[in-house]
């Protein structure tokens, strides 16, 4: 399998190798950041990275989507939630309280990444076969349509589940957030409201709504320094 | 006439349901009177039976009749019915007419008994079960009337129960025969998987596919049972034991009908026991061997009772050997009229023992001849037969027996000559030294001045004359110049042989006769020579002879303690330690295992991701494997 | 000519790996969590990859409802985190022991 690389083009390799080195490097740097922000940004640059393959292997609007949910909703996120509870703990990362954590994960990651590269070298992809859901390119309409048109017919009801996933996730969101007493919680419910409508419009709008509910909690979190 | 022959054993049983239901309500005497009329009842019936038979020409003197089917399980079909035929004929004669007669005995012996009617019940029911064992035509009916007289012995000889000797006296006669049925069963089992029956007509039919080994191994099997149920060697020392019953009990049960039974047995399946020589052998020796060694152990007991008890197993013995050489005749016949003269021994001692108030000890009597004239003279007669003395019964049968045995082995007849010889002397020295002589019982020790022994009343002295003129008179039924018109020919369709003493010369027969005669009288003399007037004699009664020939610490040492031994190693080694220890081990092995799986629980998420790893890599690196060797 | 598929998935491997080992070793919480967003992008690229492959389009639908999925789980997860922390002075996941049997 690997003799037919050569057959690839250089702008093809480059943008691959480049976006290989940026997102193995974010991802290390998430691993090792001292720093939660610092690690947050690394996990940015590895999003990147992916939304860029994305792009190169004919996925556009998934390439888009993620950086509009991944990159710029989940991630924000995180730096929400870090701030809340303290940006400046630091994590000691160089000392490890479990004995034998660290050999044997390094172990068995090593197994696996070893087993799965054997696994992609020796085994026989299925080609040729027909597809499941319809073609990629089916007369050359634009990814868009083509997704589009598998997401609203042929997996209607799970999208249809997924955007109920959402308002569960929500109201849970809500209710772990919340604090004891009962204050604040009234300017919050019509915030909240919106969340389902803007979500049942577009795919991508669930950004707003965690966003949302986390601003509604800002006031319980004042009262902490 | 024969056709109601069922009713013989019908109305025991009545007589038992009716004292069960009622006995308490009808009390003393009404009760005993019940139970007699009963036994009596099954008497009228045996005779009427008897006649019947009788009628017949001899080859037709058969009757079986099945009543009901009690088990039909696959291949075993047991029905319920009866076999009359010449020998089961003469047992339930004797049989119903010793036991109404002791009932009525019972009826003065048990007065002022607080348990009175349960006696009767328990007597009532052993008749019954006595007449299901002779009556039955399939072999497991009798054993129901074996286990049935067992059970009945039992509760008879503990009867008394709160004594502790009585309980364990009739624990010990139901052990031992529970280790002879257990021959018994194994012989059913053996005879049923060989003939495929338990049938008796049938397996008489078709005994031959037993094989020899089959029917001497039956044969053995079935003798183990009759020592254990007659009381010979090797499981004979239960029977002395068990004197602890009431007397009438004792007369019964171990003198007349249930220790005859494994006699009857054995003459029942004489066409079995003829199929090996080998076993007859064993059975004659064994006769023999016991004959002589109860008879020298009777000499040398102090109890009155047992000293009859012991004379029971040497006269059971004489049966035995009598069996054991083909003479099943003459076995018959002694026992008729062993029965005859046992019972009225027994019912004599009963009526020594109530006259002195419980008194049983032969050196605390004496005297009393003359204030106890109607059991003096009743005892007197039944001394003279067990003796034998000519004409009483004894006699002719003892002088059967051991004519024929004299044909087969010289050296048994030997030794059963010997212990006419002493038969004679310990029967004579019992009778010296309960009748005659001085009033021992006036001075014994007993607290208050000894009341005079006063006669028993006429119930009881009823049955002693009756059975008195059947020991005197009883050897009418088989005289050796009548055999073609006695017992012999009677009982000819049963036994295959006639007797052998028939083809014997006149002149050898005469001098046999001669010799059992002088025998008797040389033990008679013997006794009254050493024991008239003198009391003790620690050289005539050695330990070792009142000791059994110390069988009981025999048995105890080999089978007493080390089962005692095995019960405790049992209780603490195998019970505590191996299996509370296995049942514990395993409640142990799995709390160490659970407290040692415990400690993957560490509470850190991060392990637990490991572990969520761990199960990646086995994963992946099964599917390499899979690509790998494929 | 196009990369071969195989390079994007040794490549999603490695970056799963990555997460893998991360989530192992990081005590704090946050990153553990972003450590596992890591292993779904890992995910997303192989089935990508796997819907050019093959020619069919299920390979970006499922992409797409993974982000969905994987969104809700993260306000949910997060949720949770800050319900817990609220009163620590520490994001450790190493704190979190009180189911040790």
């Amino acid at each position: 399998m690997l003799v037919s690389t050569l057959h690839a083009t250089i702008p093809d390799a480059a943008t691959f190798s480049v976006c290989a080195a940026v997102i193995m490097g974010g991802a290390v740097g998430v691993i090792t950041a001292r720093n939660s922000v610092h690690a947050a940004l690394s996990l940015v640059m590895t999003l990147f990275g992916v939304a860029v393959l994305f792009i190169e292997q004919q996925a556009d609007f998934l390439a888009v989507v993620q950086i509009i949910v991944y990159a710029g909703a989940i991630v924000v996120l995180f730096l929400f939630v870090i701030m809340f509870l303290g940006v400046d703990r630091r994590e000691n990362v160089a000392e490890e309280p479990l004995r034998g954590q660290r050999p044997l994960a390094l172990l068995l990651v090593v197994i696996a990444l070893g087993g799965v590269i054997a696994l992609g070298v020796n085994a026989h992809w299925a080609t040729g076969r027909h597809s499941v859901a319809g073609s990629t390119t089916a007369g050359h309409h634009p990814n868009v349509y083509v997704l589009g048109k598998s997401v609203f017919t042929t997996y209607l009801f799970a999208f249809e589940a997924t955007a109920a996933l959402l308002v569960i996730a929500v109201v849970g969101a809500v209710v772990l957030a919340r604090r004891p007493r009962r204050g604040p919680a009234d300017p919050e419910a019509g915030e909240v409201d919106e969340g389902p409508d803007e979500a049942a419009e577009t795919g991508g709008g669930v950004a707003g709504t965690p966003a949302e509910a986390m601003v509604g909690t800002e006031p319980g979190g004042e009262g902490r320094g | 006439m024969v056709h109601a022959a069922y009713l013989m054993a019908l109305f025991p049983l009545a007589g038992f349901v009716v004292l069960v239901a009622a006995g308490r309500r009808l009390g003393d005497p009404w009760a005993g009177w019940v139970a007699t009329a009963a036994v009596l009842g099954a008497f009228v019936v045996a005779c009427v039976s008897l006649a019947g038979l009788l009628g017949e020409p001899t080859s037709a003197r058969h009757f079986s009749a099945d009543y009901f089917s009690w088990i039909t399980v696959g291949g075993l079909q047991v029905k319920v019915g009866i076999l009359l035929d010449p020998l089961s004929m003469t047992m339930c004669m004797f049989v119903t007419g010793v036991s109404a007669l002791i009932h009525l005995y019972s009826i003065g012996y048990m007065r002022d008994d607080p348990e009175y009617p349960k006696f009767f019940v328990y007597m009532n029911l052993f008749v019954f079960s006595m007449l299901l064992l002779v009556l039955a035509n399939n072999l497991l009916v009798t054993f129901v009337g074996w286990e049935g007289v067992g059970v009945c012995s039992y509760w008879l000889v503990a009867y008394w129960h709160e004594r502790d000797s009585a309980a364990s006296a009739g624990k010990k006669a139901f052990i031992y025969n529970r280790v002879g049925d257990v021959g018994f069963l194994i012989a059913l089992f053996l005879i049923f998987s060989r003939l495929g029956t338990l049938d008796l007509p049938s397996i008489f039919a078709h005994r031959h596919a037993l094989g020899s080994a089959g029917a001497t191994a039956a044969a053995l099997l079935l003798l183990m049972a009759a020592t254990g149920k007659s009381a010979q060697i090797p499981l004979f020392n239960w029977l002395p034991d068990a004197m602890e019953g009431p007397t009438p009990v004792s007369a019964l049960i171990h003198a007349a009908t249930m220790v005859t039974a494994g006699v009857y047995l054995l003459c029942r399946m004489n066409a079995v026991l003829a199929l090996s020589p080998d076993a007859m052998w064993v059975v004659a020796v064994i006769g023999g061997v016991t004959a002589f060694v109860a008879a020298t152990i009777a000499t040398s007991q102090q109890d009155i009772k047992k000293a009859l008890a012991f004379s029971t197993v040497s006269q059971i013995g004489y049966m035995m050997l009598a069996v054991g050489t083909g003479a099943y005749v003459a076995a018959i016949f002694l026992m008729v009229a062993h029965a005859f003269y046992k019972a009225l021994l027994f019912l004599g001692a009963g009526s020594v023992i109530h006259g002195l108030h419980d008194e049983q000890d032969l050196k605390k009597m004496g005297g009393l001849a003359r204030l106890l004239p109607w059991t003096y003279g009743t005892f007197l007669v039944g001394w003279l037969a067990i003796a034998g003395i000519p004409p009483l019964s004894g006699f002719w049968s003892k002088g059967d027996v051991l004519a024929n045995v004299f044909r087969k082995s010289p050296a048994l007849w030997a030794l059963g000559v010997v212990t006419a010889v002493l038969t004679a002397y310990y029967m004579t020295r019992l009778f010296v030294l309960a009748f005659r002589g001085d009033d021992r019982w006036a001075s014994s020790v007993s607290g208050h001045p000894p009341q005079p022994p006063h006669e028993s009343p006429w119930v009881m002295r009823l049955p002693l004359v009756v059975l008195a003129v059947l020991a005197f008179a009883g050897g009418v039924l088989d005289l050796p110049w009548v055999h073609h018109s006695g017992l012999a020919s009677w009982l000819a369709p049963v036994f295959a042989h006639t007797l052998y003493a028939d083809h014997e010369s006149a002149a050898l027969q005469t001098v046999l006769v001669v010799v059992d005669g002088v025998a008797g009288l040389l033990g008679l003399g013997l006794a009254f020579a050493a024991w008239r007037g003198v009391v003790d004699r620690p050289a005539l009664e050695p330990q070792f002879l009142q000791r059994v020939w110390y069988w009981d610490d025999l048995y105890d040492a080999v089978i007493g303690r080390p089962g005692q031994a095995m019960a405790r190693v049992a209780a603490t080694v195998v019970d505590t330690r191996v299996i509370d220890g296995a049942v514990n081990g395993v409640a142990a092995v799995v709390r160490r295992s659970a407290s040692s799986v415990r400690r993957l629980q560490t509470g850190y998420v991060r392990n637990y991701a490991l572990g969520i790893a761990l199960g990646l890599a086995a994963v992946i690196a099964f599917l390499v494997s899979r690509v790998w060797w494929s | 000519m196009s990369i071969p598929g195989e390079w994007y998935l040794i490549l999603a491997a490695a970056l799963f790996t990555v997460g893998a080992l991360g989530l192992l070793v990081r005590r704090n919480v946050l990153v553990m969590f972003m450590c596992i967003e890591l292993m779904l992008n890992a995910a997303n690229l192989t089935f990508v990859t796997f819907s050019r492959m093959l020619g069919d389009i299920g390979g970006q639908v499922i992409v797409f409802f993974v982000l969905v999925v994987a969104a809700a789980e993260v306000v949910v997860g997060l949720g949770i985190v800050v319900a817990i922390f609220r009163r620590r002075t520490q994001t450790s996941a190493d704190d979190l022991r009180q189911l040790k049997g």
